[in-house]
């Protein structure tokens, strides 16, 4: 049966059903549904729900919430996500699975309520200080909100590591019909063996990211490396369409890879082949499957609502093997179907 | 004095590691320590008690407490508390925080903490100054105080008053047991024990928010002997921070203290 909601309560009730159970977070536009949803939902299933006093407060109790073990989630948007960086770097280096949910809106300062793009950099470069990543989970609609948001917490207990779902304002205020269905994670979830918890029957245990003696910062680091590595083998999520005989491809992700859709549509009617890559994790970056697969000298266009953050990537992934050129808007406006056509007419154009 | 802080003598209590502490001479630390490590033996409590340790000199306290310890970010330890009680609501949850954690990065924290009534209890480790990073002013720095950011001495009109935190918090509900005490001599120490134990006991009981603000010595960064150091206790500190209990629970029918609150 199918259900009509939007992203926002779409990833809320998904976090229930994944079995998140203790939620804090600050008001903030465009993300008030999440904590409506949550102060609703949760004593419905004997969760905790707290609208905390900042959003430092709110991440800080999602560290204690997962420093006991239980599954657990804040949200936000860019100025509030800021806020939350100092939360994020000792929640990275503690190891803890928490999932932190970011609709962007446009920045920077203030900025507006509009949806933007422009958190790319602070969501998989680090954000917080010191060398850590968090995986990052980039929805294109609100179905694969709810299938994301679900597997989030499976990953963020599989690699005991905090996961992001970065939408946008579109994503969490547009209504679309989702089937609620679980997906399924065949991954075998390791036991939690860090909590705090009472040291009943066993030594005591305790949660700390200061290492001062000589060395031990250093190899506590090489072992964060060690599972960023291995995430980056195991977990890179990408769409790839009609890349192959594609006269012009296009790398876009979220909302915007759903207006490329039209205009790979729209072009086709012209007469032009345009792909679309669409990366579904931003960290780890799909930098792999996308070398392999666009054709040496082709024709690569990155889309996004910012000044050009991904475009980085895609240029390291390519690494000088095709031609990227790039469109973007800034500040909450949004790419029209009419403007990417335009630009893909004059990159076909161009040969 | 010199025995009741000695390696030797900590490490009876269970509720302790079996390591030498590294504060300074005549810190107060290790004193107060001993006594939540002793309640906590005392009361039974050490597989069923979570504690969250604070930045600035009790940093490592988990090197010290034999029981579950997390650290958390400067100022931070309410909101970790307030994540780790919701989820454990019958265990014995405290935070330990210096000054600087408490009455300026995380007042934010500690008001609204004590606001929403956690059931949480804070030990509060006032000695005036900042020690960790080499004895700059702090909220509750004294007027006149010399620090290394106050050389001549803590002016109101430049720096503005030392914070009352305890005051401040008597007047929210949520907030049920406040007590200010000192470590400066043995019968202060004894003293402070009861008035923890009794913050934890309120806790238990799910009153509300409990806090013990412990006044202790920091010789190193005040630039004194040890014994100067318990005399700036007795004759600077005590004067503006009066000693005592400040608010406790209301007496019921039968002569106990409060109702019960239910869980949250």
């Amino acid at each position: 049966m199918k259900v009509l909601t939007n992203g926002n309560e779409a990833i809320a009730e998904a976090a229930v059903q994944a079995g998140c159970r203790f939620y804090a977070g600050y008001p903030i536009t465009p993300q008030n549904e999440i904590p409506g949803y949550f102060a609703r939902r949760m004593p419905e299933v004997k969760g905790t729900f707290i609208q905390s006093e900042s959003e430092i407060a709110a991440i800080n109790m999602v560290f204690g919430a997962a420093v006991a073990g239980a599954r657990c989630m804040t949200s936000s948007s860019g100025p509030g996500i800021s806020l939350k960086q100092e939360g994020i770097s000792y929640i990275a280096a503690c190891q803890l699975p928490v999932v932190i949910v970011n609709m962007m809106r446009g920045g920077p300062g203030l900025g507006d309520v509009s949806p933007a793009q422009s958190d790319y950099f602070q969501a998989t470069k680090g954000g917080g200080h010191g060398d850590y990543h968090m995986i990052v989970f980039a929805p294109e609609d609100v179905q694969e909100a709810y299938t994301l948001t679900f597997n989030a917490f499976n990953y963020a207990d599989y690699y005991r590591n905090p996961v992001m779902i970065l939408g946008d304002g579109i994503l969490g205020q547009m209504m679309e019909p989702i089937e609620q269905v679980n997906p399924s994670f065949e991954l075998p979830l390791p036991e939690k063996d860090y909590i705090l918890d009472g040291c009943r029957g066993r030594e005591a245990r305790s949660m700390m990211s200061l290492f001062l003696r000589e060395g031990e910062l250093e190899r506590h680091n090489a072992i964060l490396q060690e599972k960023y590595k291995r995430i980056q083998e195991e977990l890179c999520l990408v769409e790839m369409v009609d890349v192959d005989q594609s006269d012009v491809v296009i790398v876009a992700y979220g909302t915007v890879a759903r207006i490329c859709n039209t205009v790979m549509r729209e072009a086709s009617n012209e007469g032009i082949k345009v792909g679309l890559i669409r990366p579904i994790t931003l960290w780890p970056f799909p930098a792999k499957q996308i070398y392999d697969k666009v054709k040496n000298n082709a024709k690569v266009l990155v889309v996004e609502m910012s000044a050009g953050q991904m475009l980085e990537d895609v240029k390291l992934a390519l690494n000088g093997k095709a031609n990227i050129d790039f469109l973007g808007r800034m500040g909450g406006g949004i790419p029209l179907v009419v403007d990417i056509l335009k630009k893909v007419v004059s990159m076909k154009g161009d040969s | 004095m010199k025995d009741m802080i000695s390696p030797k003598r900590s490490a009876k209590a269970k509720s302790l590691k079996k390591v030498q502490f590294h504060y300074c001479s005549g810190c107060g630390h290790g004193i107060i320590h001993r006594i939540v490590a002793e309640i906590i033996d005392e009361m039974g409590l050490r597989e069923n008690t979570i504690a969250i340790a604070p930045v600035g000199c009790s940093v490592i306290a988990y090197e010290y407490f034999n029981f579950d310890v997390t650290e958390a970010a400067h100022g931070r330890p309410p909101a970790v508390a307030t994540g780790i009680k919701r989820i454990h609501p019958d265990k014995l949850v405290f935070t330990y925080q210096g000054d600087g954690d408490l009455a300026a990065i995380g007042t934010s924290e500690i008001i609204h903490a004590a606001n929403r009534g956690e059931r949480i209890t804070t030990v509060f480790v006032n000695n005036a100054v900042y020690g960790m990073t080499n004895g700059q002013m702090a909220p509750t720095t004294l007027l006149g105080q010399r620090t290394e950011t106050t050389p001549l001495g803590r002016d109101a009109l430049r720096e503005g008053y030392p914070l009352k935190i305890m005051e401040m918090l008597a007047v929210l509900p949520g907030v049920q047991f406040l007590a200010r005490s000192t470590v400066h001599t043995p019968q202060e120490i004894l003293k402070t024990k009861k008035l923890i134990k009794r913050a934890f006991d309120v806790q238990l009981h799910g009153h509300g928010f409990s806090m013990v603000e412990v006044l202790s010595m920091c010789p190193t960064c005040w630039g004194m002997t040890p014994l100067e150091a318990l005399d700036f206790v007795r004759n600077r500190m005590i004067p503006f921070y009066p000693l005592g209990i400040i608010k406790e629970p209301d007496k019921n029918e039968n002569g106990q203290y409060g109702k019960e609150q239910p869980k949250k």
